[in-house]
C-alpha cells in the first residue's frame, strides 16, 4: 500500500480549511491511504471513450423567467449568524494570513 | 386501546380518521407520548404541542403524525443534520417535501437522529449520540436515516421521512425490519434538504408497509421551482394492490451476490426463501449481469465525498451555527470552527473529496469515477431489457453491534455494496423485510428502471403479503427484553 505523505495531508487539510492536530494528521494519512488503495482499483478499468456522467437525469439548463421575487428578509437571514452586524455578517480580520 | 391504535398502519389510521372512527388528536397524543419517552435516542427533537392549525381530518393524510429526518429544514424547529456545527440552528424556511406533506395534512411529530450530514451506515456518527436498534439495543439501526427507521420500527412514529444517497433509507429499513423507498433521482425536491452529495441525494419514505410508503410518496413528488434538478413524476402514484407476480421477471445479479459482496449465509437464506415465494406467485427468477456493479462502491466513495467537500464548504462559522474564533484571523477561524464542529467521519470524507478534486488528481479520481458511473448506469439499462426488476439482499449482513465497525471505515463502507449501484444510476429501489436471521431483520431490495415506482411498489406489495413479516415484537420492546 502506498502511504500518503504527511505534507500531502497537510496540504489537503489547508485546502479544506480544516485544522488537524498531529495525531489526527497521522491517523488521517493511514485511513485515507487504506481507502484510496481500495478505490484505486477502478483506475485499472478500460474506460477509453466512455463519457463521464455528472448527472443522471436528462435535463439541460432548467431556466426560469427572469422575474424579481421576494427573498429572505435581512433580519431573518442574519438571525442565525454568530456575529450579525447592522448590515451583514461580522467576521474576524483576514489578517496577515490572507491569501 | 392504545395497543390497537398502535397496530394501525399510517394509511389505516388516516382512513379511520377520515371515517370519523378515530380522532387525529388522540393518535397524535399517543405518538407524542411514545416519542417523548424514546429510549432508543431516535429523536433529536419532539414537538411539545400539535400544529397551530389543528388537525384536518378531511385532508389526504388526515393529521397523521410524521417524523422527519433532522437534515430537512423545518422553519423555527431545530435542524442540525446530526452535526455539532449547526448547534442551535433554526431554519427560516421549510423543505419543500416537508411543506407538501404538511399541506396534505400530515402533522410534524419530531425530528429524527441521523449520521452527521448523512455520512454513515450505523448512525454512530451523530452529535446526538448513537441510535439503538429496536430489535436488539446492543446493535446499530443502520444509517444514515437510523433515527427514522428505529422510530417507525419501534412504533414511536407511524411513518417517517429519510434521505438516501448511497443506501441511507434502504439499509436502515432493512436493519430495523421496515419498508424504505429510494425514489428515482429528481422526482422529489431537494430544496431544504441539507446537502451531502447533490447528484445522489433523494428524499423517501420509511414506513411499516408498502401501502404506507406509496401513500407518503404520493404526496412527496413534484417539480419544484426551487430545485432546478427536480422533475414532474410522469403519472399519479397509486396505492398498490397486486396479488400475483405472473409474467414478472426478477433478475439476480451474480456480481453483487458473489464473493465480493460478502453476503452472510443467514441473509442469503432469507433472500433465497423470498425468491421461492416470488416464484410461487408466478414470477420468473433468472440470473442477470451488472458487470460494473462491483466497482460502484469505489466510484461512489470518490463522487460522494467530492460533492460533499464542496457542499460542506458553507459551514465556516460566518452565517449560522458554531464559530470558534478567539483572537484569530479569518482563515484560522474557518479552520478551527470546522475542526471543532465536524466529527471524524465527516472530516475523513471532506479530506477524501478535497484530495480527489485537487489539482493533478481530478481526472485520475473524479473523472474515472464519473466514467464508471456511466458504465454502471449502462449495465442497468441493458439488464432491464430482459428483466423487470433487479433483486438483491439490501445489505450483506444484519444489524451489527455498536462499535463493531466504527474503527474500520472500509468495513463500514462495504455495507453499501448492494445499494450504491442504484444510487449512481439514479433508479428507484425499495427494501422490504424478507424475514429474520438469528432474530434480526433481513432486507430484500427490488430495483426498477427510472420512474417505475408504481410497478415497483406493486411488486413489493405482492411479495410483502406472501412473506407475511411481523415486526410487532420491535414495537412493544419485546425483542429488546
Amino acid at each position: 500500500m502506498r502511504m500518503l505523505e504527511r505534507e500531502t495531508v497537510d496540504h489537503v487539510a489547508r485546502l479544506a480549511r480544516l485544522e488537524l492536530d498531529d495525531a489526527e494528521t497521522e491517523k488521517m494519512a493511514v485511513e485515507l491511504s487504506k481507502i484510496l488503495d481500495h478505490i484505486e482499483a477502478i483506475r485499472e478499468l478500460d474506460l477509453e471513450g466512455v463519457e463521464p456522467t455528472s448527472h443522471v437525469i436528462d435535463i439541460v439548463n432548467a431556466l426560469r423567467a427572469d422575474v424579481p421575487h421576494l427573498s429572505l428578509p435581512r433580519e431573518l437571514a442574519l438571525a442565525s449568524a454568530p456575529d450579525p452586524t447592522d448590515d451583514g455578517f461580522g467576521v474576524p480580520s483576514p489578517g496577515a494570513s490572507a491569501e | 386501546m392504545s395497543r390497537e391504535l398502535l397496530d394501525l398502519t399510517a394509511a389505516g389510521a388516516a382512513a379511520a380518521i377520515a371515517a370519523g372512527e378515530l380522532e387525529a388528536g388522540e393518535l397524535y397524543e399517543l405518538y407524542r407520548g411514545r416519542a417523548a419517552a424514546d429510549e432508543l435516542n431516535a429523536f433529536s427533537w419532539v414537538a411539545s404541542e400539535p400544529a397551530p392549525g389543528g388537525f384536518d381530518a378531511d385532508s389526504p393524510l388526515a393529521g397523521v403524525p410524521l417524523a422527519v429526518k433532522d437534515l430537512f429544514c423545518t422553519e423555527g424547529v431545530p435542524t442540525q443534520s446530526g452535526s455539532k456545527i449547526l448547534e442551535g440552528y433554526r431554519p427560516p424556511y421549510t423543505a419543500t417535501v416537508v411543506e407538501q406533506l404538511l399541506q396534505a395534512g400530515a402533522t410534524l411529530l419530531g425530528k429524527t437522529n441521523q449520521d452527521e450530514f448523512a455520512m454513515g451506515s450505523s448512525n454512530e456518527n451523530s452529535a446526538f449520540g448513537p441510535v439503538l436498534n429496536p430489535w436488539d439495543s446492543s446493535r446499530v439501526p443502520g444509517g444514515s436515516s437510523g433515527g427514522s427507521a428505529a422510530a417507525v420500527a419501534a412504533g414511536l412514529a407511524p411513518w417517517a421521512l429519510g434521505t438516501d444517497t448511497g443506501g441511507s433509507i434502504r439499509q436502515p429499513a432493512a436493519f430495523c425490519g421496515i419498508v424504505g423507498l429510494k425514489p428515482t433521482y429528481g422526482v422529489c425536491s431537494r430544496y431544504g434538504m441539507i446537502a451531502f452529495a447533490s447528484s445522489l441525494d433523494q428524499a423517501g419514505p420509511l414506513t411499516r408497509d408498502v401501502t404506507d410508503a406509496a401513500l407518503l410518496f404520493r404526496h412527496m413528488v413534484g417539480q419544484d421551482r426551487w430545485d432546478s434538478t427536480s422533475l414532474q413524476f410522469p403519472e399519479e402514484i397509486v396505492l398498490p394492490g397486486r396479488e400475483r407476480l405472473d409474467g414478472v421477471r426478477l433478475g439476480v445479479p451474480e456480481e453483487l451476490l458473489g464473493a465480493g459482496g460478502g453476503i452472510e449465509p443467514g441473509v442469503r437464506a432469507s433472500f433465497d426463501a423470498a425468491l421461492a415465494l416470488a416464484e410461487g406467485l408466478g414470477a420468473t427468477v433468472l440470473p442477470c449481469q451488472l458487470p460494473h456493479a462491483p466497482h460502484a462502491l469505489s466510484a461512489y466513495y470518490i463522487i460522494a465525498p467530492a460533492e460533499a467537500s464542496a457542499n460542506l464548504a458553507r459551514f465556516d462559522g460566518v452565517r449560522f451555527g458554531l464559530r470558534v474564533a478567539g483572537d484569530s484571523d479569518l482563515t484560522t477561524m474557518y479552520s478551527r470552527t470546522r475542526a471543532e464542529g465536524f466529527g471524524p467521519e465527516v472530516k475523513r470524507r471532506i479530506m477524501l473529496g478535497t484530495y480527489a478534486l485537487s489539482s493533478g488528481y481530478y481526472d485520475a479520481y473524479y473523472g474515472t469515477a464519473q466514467r464508471v458511473r456511466t458504465k454502471v448506469a449502462d449495465d442497468f439499462r441493458a439488464a432491464f431489457g430482459s428483466v423487470d426488476f433487479i433483486v438483491t439482499p439490501t445489505a450483506p449482513g444484519t444489524a451489527f453491534k455498536l462499535g463493531e465497525k466504527s474503527a474500520d471505515p472500509l468495513a463500514m463502507y462495504l455495507n453499501d455494496f448492494c445499494t450504491v449501484p442504484m444510487s449512481l444510476a439514479g433508479i428507484p429501489a425499495i427494501s422490504i423485510p424478507s424475514g429474520l436471521s438469528d432474530g434480526l431483520p433481513v432486507g430484500l431490495q427490488l430495483a426498477g428502471p427510472a420512474f417505475s415506482e408504481n410497478r415497483l411498489l406493486d411488486a413489493a406489495y405482492a411479495l410483502e403479503r406472501a412473506i407475511g413479516f411481523d415486526g410487532r415484537a420491535a414495537m412493544m420492546g419485546e425483542a429488546r427484553a
